[in-house]
């Protein structure tokens, strides 16, 4: 037993001497939504790539405390706001390169080049078939009138996703006016905001709500589990600033060892080669505005997504918060 | 002889406060001694500090010659070949009779750890017990198995704390004299510490008293008995009452039953007031005696009776009687002493050499 | 192993010296270092002062504080009733009393202790809430709105789950503590007119109380700590104000801060209840036979059965039969080779979990029984305050000090002249098993103090005095005596560790995934149905400890 244990922590130990031609991944993106990738890209070019998947904010953590030993070449997370605040405190690196300048629309990057968009994801209405008439809808702004009384679900305000969505509208509309517009969504809630979309969507299908906001991914999923369900998304904004979309991405680490080797990767993954592949795996869409979405994700209609740079999600996160506190949004 | 256990000047404690002070001790092989004395008078401790459980602040602990505690130095209990019998047993519930035995001959080959089992089942009257468990065993066996256990490694010396206290008082009795007896055959040396005379008695040739920390007197239990060189001891073992008096001369004490007059002689001045210690068997009931006193209470004891007597002053004093005479409570007697043991003790101490020399004789 | 000092004989009179005696000895030094493990990283929590970040408060205060602070009051004081109560009772009933099926319930009672709070969450959600299965069928039969159903995500229903996964912690051990109690007390008490409840109330339960404080505690600290449940239920607790600091406004220090007060809290709530405890160093005597039960006969024996069954079908059964249907649905996605993997690492870090916490615990054990004295107790409550900690937070404390400590290493080895990798200790499974050592040394505490006090002084006293080593005593008379202790501990633990998600989640080196790993990655995207199959093979493993702890304590009896 004891050698049993000795011999296992010297395997322990010897275990993160890693390969020159080894990149290594902090993710917190799923694993089941880039292995897939990380595979076919080593099959392709011999790369081998390890990775572990954690929150964006442990991993963030990690990183500032390994400082110049870190193993991480590559940080990737799934909202501009963590990339944001990951570039903020200084472990991500510019990168000048071409192809990512080409296959990632300015918007939807880092104005330093520090951190790139790889998938986009909708955050747009979801309402009920049965009980809605899709004409009720127009925009965010308008789920706070006072006719959505008692009719809309949420998830809660703790998600970044929510977060970024209002520091959007913060953006747009100044702190006052958001306000208003949070404080109205909170007064026409049918019940207490939810932990996720899924059950969001679920509370709309079960006739507790009739309206929400969510992740078209989710929807995505649902549907595919229950084709009838009485559910659909809608497109709004369409007339202004378009549906609000954040971004899932990646950056190079300051101290990264192999930083070709990383920055090679993300170029492989914003390519067309790439793009219609990571974003299938999770039904969002690719960045890259010449591959198209998947076939699933694209029955959904064509939108006009908002074109402000995603950066603004992080730069008023922190606002964004306070402001859902102050408004009851819990 | 040589001296197998040597306690030079003991003090133990810890916080600067002494548990046991001053304290000497010294036994040759093959005796039996008993330390005696009421619970807290540090008894247990010196025990203790013998066994290696206890460190000592000053002094020393010898076995066979060799210092094995001092200050500062202290040789572990299980470098010392010594056995304990603990007041609990101490058992280990774990493993069975034969095991327990066995537990101290680990060095021994399985065949003759066996053979020191059967022989000590045997000397014990425990044959056929040897799988058992403590827990399915009664109190005195479980005894008897704790002897056995100690006594297999053949220990120099057995230190027994107590170890009759939690049975009931006739098999406390019956098995005191076995344990004893099982030591002789063995030839053991030990060491018995009790707060019950009578279990010092049988099980020691010679007894320690102590009381707060110290050593009082180290005699036979018939000196303890007749010749107290303490007035607590005196009270302590066995029954007596107390006479006051005022010494006349050396030998003859003034009370108020007239003079009394010893076989020795106290160096103390004149006029010294004095307690003459009087056992039950030194008064005697003798009707026409002119010392009168009435009886308050009786207790019937088979052979004897013990009458507990009231003097005029309101003085009580004991007298034990054959049965054969039978008194009634309330009625009148006269009284006769007979002191074979004359033993005064001064009311305030003396600061003088008398009481200093009658100290351990060692 | 030990030595007797003084102070084990001032123990023994049952006096209690000051804070220390003006000397340290090598219990202090053992229970201090001990401490030290635990208190390193929390020291990087506290560290968090030094930053001061009076936004972020002063936003808190005005918001949520005062909120938060009424739930978490609410949730501990819920939480520690109903463990109590359930804990209590159940085990007087499987313990003291005999009904029919008594036998089978003894073991599966403590069955809940393998799922995990998080798990219970989701299916309680999923089952119970409006969009779920029991509501939408009482609607298709009833028609909306013309029935009442209590509202699952709300302080009831936290509470309510909580208590069914918490509830063993207290159940297991004043069970445990009823069986010792010795036959001729609680005989006693009958002789003196008590009946099975007169018994309960005036002697049994009194003399189990330092067991079932012991395990309220437990179950407290988690409650205090946990995060993944009262985010499934989106209830706000002091926790939650933790995370919002933290994910939210990205200040580890504002989330340090909070933690710290948690933890003060916490700290001190002990001390307070380790100072007022009574010594109860008392040694059972020699098990002397089986204590009669109370039996109940007839209507009445079926009907604790029934409720018994009733409250089993709650807590195991139901959660269980539904991941199973959830897992069903998604085994032919979900299940692959790699499932062996996960399984592995799993099985081995709560192993090597288990062995390195107890021992720990074995030394934190020891030097409160021979040097008891204040700051030895103060040290050994510092040793278990890592399990009051929520996760995330104690984990980045000790991936701090873990990466300190890799970058004194590499700048040693660079002056050297040997350019070694950064990377020594952290991203490897020591410095995982050093997380879970951190977190995990309360829960091995508890048993191993128990079992250790049951063991009277004058048993290693009695085998040295025969020749036994030190060494010797530890194995031959310490260690076959504690074992039913230690292996409480040891299945406790591992069990834990099976379970934990934020240590797991920052710490395993690259590969290293297992299966609460996977219930994260499911569960974080609202993947409930592909989370099942992890969390009910995690079920399905963490009973096998279980399962053993029970036959175990079962052949002690």
């Amino acid at each position: 037993m004891k050698k049993t244990i000795i011999a296992l922590l010297c395997l322990a130990v010897s275990l993160p001497i890693y390969a020159t031609d080894t990149v290594t991944v902090y993710s917190a993106r799923k694993e089941h939504l880039i292995k897939p990738l990380f595979d076919a890209y080593t099959e392709k070019t011999g790369v081998q790539i390890r990775y572990i998947t954690d929150k964006a904010g442990p991993l963030l953590a990690r990183l500032k405390a390994e400082g110049t030993n870190t193993p991480a070449d590559i940080l990737m997370t799934v909202d501009a706001g963590n990339l944001w605040q990951a570039a903020e405190s200084g472990v991500l690196s510019q990168v000048e390169s071409e192809v990512l300048n080409k296959n990632v629309p300015a918007h939807l990057r880092d104005p330093d080049n520090q951190w790139f968009g790889l998938s986009i994801r909708a955050r747009t209405i979801v309402y009920s078939t049965d009980r809605v008439n899709p004409e009720e809808l127009t925009t965010y702004e308008d789920l706070a009138d006072p006719k959505w009384k008692g009719r809309l679900c949420l998830r809660t305000s703790k998600k970044v996703y929510n977060q970024s969505l209002v520091a959007m509208m913060i953006t747009r509309h100044g702190e006052e006016k958001t306000r208003q517009i949070i404080e109205g969504w909170v007064a026409n809630l049918a019940t207490q905001p939810f932990s996720n979309d899924t059950k969001t969507m679920q509370a709309i299908a079960a006739g507790q709500c009739d309206a929400g906001i969510v992740n078209t991914y989710y929807f995505g999923r649902l549907q595919q589990k229950d084709p009838d369900v009485k559910l659909a998304l809608f497109w709004p904004n369409q007339d202004s600033t378009g549906v609000h979309v954040n971004i899932s991405g990646a950056g190079i680490t300051k101290n990264a060892k192999n930083r070709d080797a990383a920055i090679k990767l993300l170029e492989w993954l914003s390519s067309e080669e790439a793009q219609q592949k990571f974003a299938a795996l999770n039904m969002e869409y690719p960045v890259n505005p010449a591959v198209a979405p998947d076939a699933v994700v694209s029955a959904w209609g064509n939108f006009k997504g908002d074109d402000l740079n995603v950066a603004q999600a992080g730069k008023l996160q922190t606002q964004a918060i306070k402001l859902m506190d102050r408004a009851g949004y819990r | 002889m040589d001296l197998l256990l040597e306690v030079n000047d003991l003090r133990c404690g810890y916080n600067n406060q002494a548990v046991v002070d001053g304290m000497d001790l010294h036994i040759a092989p093959g005796k039996l001694v008993s330390l005696l004395g009421p619970s807290g008078c540090g008894k247990t401790t010196v025990l203790r500090a013998i066994a290696g459980f206890e460190p000592v602040t000053s002094g020393e602990i010898r076995l066979n010659g060799k210092i094995v505690s001092s200050p500062g130095v202290r040789v572990p209990p299980e470098k010392r070949n010594l056995g304990m019998i603990f007041q609990d047993y101490a058992l280990f519930p774990h493993l069975t009779v034969s095991e327990n035995i066995a537990f101290g001959l680990r060095h021994h080959t399985a065949r003759s750890q066996q053979q020191v089992v059967d022989r000590l089942l045997e000397l014990i009257g425990m044959e056929g017990y040897g799988k058992r468990y403590p827990a399915e065993l009664s109190g005195g066996q479980q005894q008897r198995i704790a002897v056995a256990r100690a006594l297999a490694p053949e220990p120099s010396l057995l230190l027994l704390d107590e170890p009759f206290s939690n049975l009931d008082i006739e098999l406390r009795e019956r098995l005191a004299v076995d344990v004893r007896d099982m030591l002789r055959s063995q030839n053991a040396t030990a060491i018995f510490v009790t707060h019950d005379q009578n279990e010092a008695f049988v099980m020691g040739d010679k007894i320690g008293v102590m009381n707060d920390r110290r050593m009082l007197q180290w005699d036979t239990a018939f000196n303890l008995y007749h010749e107290p060189n303490d007035r607590f001891i005196a009270d302590f073992i066995g029954k007596g009452s107390f006479l006051r008096g005022e010494l006349i001369s050396g030998e003859t004490v003034n009370t108020a039953l007239g003079r009394i007059s010893g076989n020795r002689a106290y160096p103390w001045p004149e006029g010294t007031p004095v307690d003459i210690l009087l056992r039950p068997d030194d008064v005697l009931i003798v009707e026409q005696s002119p010392m009168r006193c009435s009886i308050t209470d009786r207790a019937f004891m088979g052979a004897d009776t013990l009458y507990t007597l009231r003097l005029e002053d309101g003085v009580e004093l004991l007298s034990l009687m054959p049965s054969r005479y039978d008194y009634a409570i309330g009625q009148k007697v006269g009284i006769e002493l007979v002191i074979d043991h004359f033993i005064l003790f001064p009311l305030e101490p003396i600061v003088e050499t008398a009481q200093a020399d009658q100290k351990l004789p060692g | 192993m030990h030595d007797i000092t003084p102070n084990a004989s001032a123990l023994r009179s049952g006096k209690r010296t000051g804070l220390f005696t003006g000397q340290l000895n090598k219990w202090h030094y053992a229970s201090g270092a001990m401490a030290l493990l635990v208190a390193v990283p929390l020291l990087v929590v506290f560290s968090g002062w030094l930053q001061p970040s009076t936004d972020i408060w002063s936003h808190l205060a005005e918001t949520l504080l005062s909120q938060l602070f009424i739930n978490t009051i609410k949730l501990v004081i819920g939480v520690g009733l109903g463990v109590m109560l359930l804990g209590v009772s159940l085990a007087w009933l499987t313990a003291r009393c005999d009904f029919p099926g008594r036998r089978l319930f003894d073991w599966m009672l403590m069955l809940p202790l393998a799922i995990p709070a998080y798990v219970m969450a989701f299916v309680a959600i999923g089952l119970l809430d409006f969009s779920g299965p029991v509501q939408t069928a009482l609607r298709d039969w009833l028609g909306a709105g013309n029935f009442w159903f209590p509202r699952i995500r709300s302080t009831g229903g936290v509470i309510f789950v909580m208590v069914l996964v918490l509830y063993p912690y207290v159940y297991m051990l004043a069970r445990t503590a009823f069986l010792t109690q010795g036959r001729s007390t609680l005989e006693a008490a009958q002789t003196l007119g008590y009946g099975p409840l007169g018994v309960f109330w005036h002697v049994a339960l009194p003399m189990a109380r330092p067991a079932i404080v012991a395990g309220t505690s437990l179950a407290l600290m988690e409650t205090l700590a946990d995060f993944g449940t009262v985010a499934t239920f989106n209830y706000d607790t002091f926790t939650t104000a933790i995370y919002k600091a933290w994910f939210g406004f990205f200040s580890l220090q504002a989330a340090s801060q909070l933690a710290s007060l948690l933890l003060l809290f916490v700290f001190l709530s002990l001390m307070t209840e380790r100072l007022t405890r009574k010594r109860s160093d008392y040694h059972d005597t020699m098990r002397s036979g089986q204590t009669p039960r109370f039996r109940f006969q007839g209507w009445r024996g079926w009907s604790i059965t029934a409720l018994l069954g009733l409250f089993f079908s709650l807590a195991f059964l139901l959660p269980f039969i539904q991941l199973c249907l959830w897992a069903f649905e998604a085994v032919s996605k979900e299940l692959d080779a790699r499932y062996l993997g996960l399984l592995y690492h799993t099985l081995v870090l709560g192993l090597l979990a288990a062995l390195v916490t107890t021992a720990g615990a074995l030394v934190i054990g020891f030097a409160r029984r021979y040097q008891p004295d204040r700051l030895t107790s103060i040290t050994a409550t510092t040793a278990t305050l890592g399990y009051a900690l929520p996760g995330s937070v104690l984990a980045v404390g000790i991936m701090i000090v873990v990466t300190q400590v890799d970058s004194l290493i590499h700048t040693l080895l660079a002056s050297l002249g040997n350019p070694a990798t950064g990377q020594i200790l952290s991203g490897s499974v020591f410095a995982l098993v050093l997380a879970y050592v951190i977190r995990f040394m309360a829960v091995a505490h508890g048993p191993v103090e128990t079992g250790l006090s049951r063991i009277k002084h004058s048993l290693p006293e009695a085998a040295r005095t025969l020749g036994a080593t030190p060494p010797h005593v530890l194995t031959k008379i310490y260690l076959p005596l504690l074992r039913p202790g230690l292996f409480t501990a040891m299945l406790l633990v591992m069990v834990d560790t099976m379970k934990e998600m934020p240590a797991t989640l920052l710490m395993r080196p690259f590969g290293w995934d297992t299966l609460a790993v996977r219930i994260y990655e499911m569960t974080s995207e609202g993947e409930w149905e592909r989370a099942a199959l992890p969390a009910i093979t995690l079920v399905l493993v963490g009973l096998l400890p279980v399962i053993l702890l029970v036959r175990k304590t079962l052949q002690d009896r």
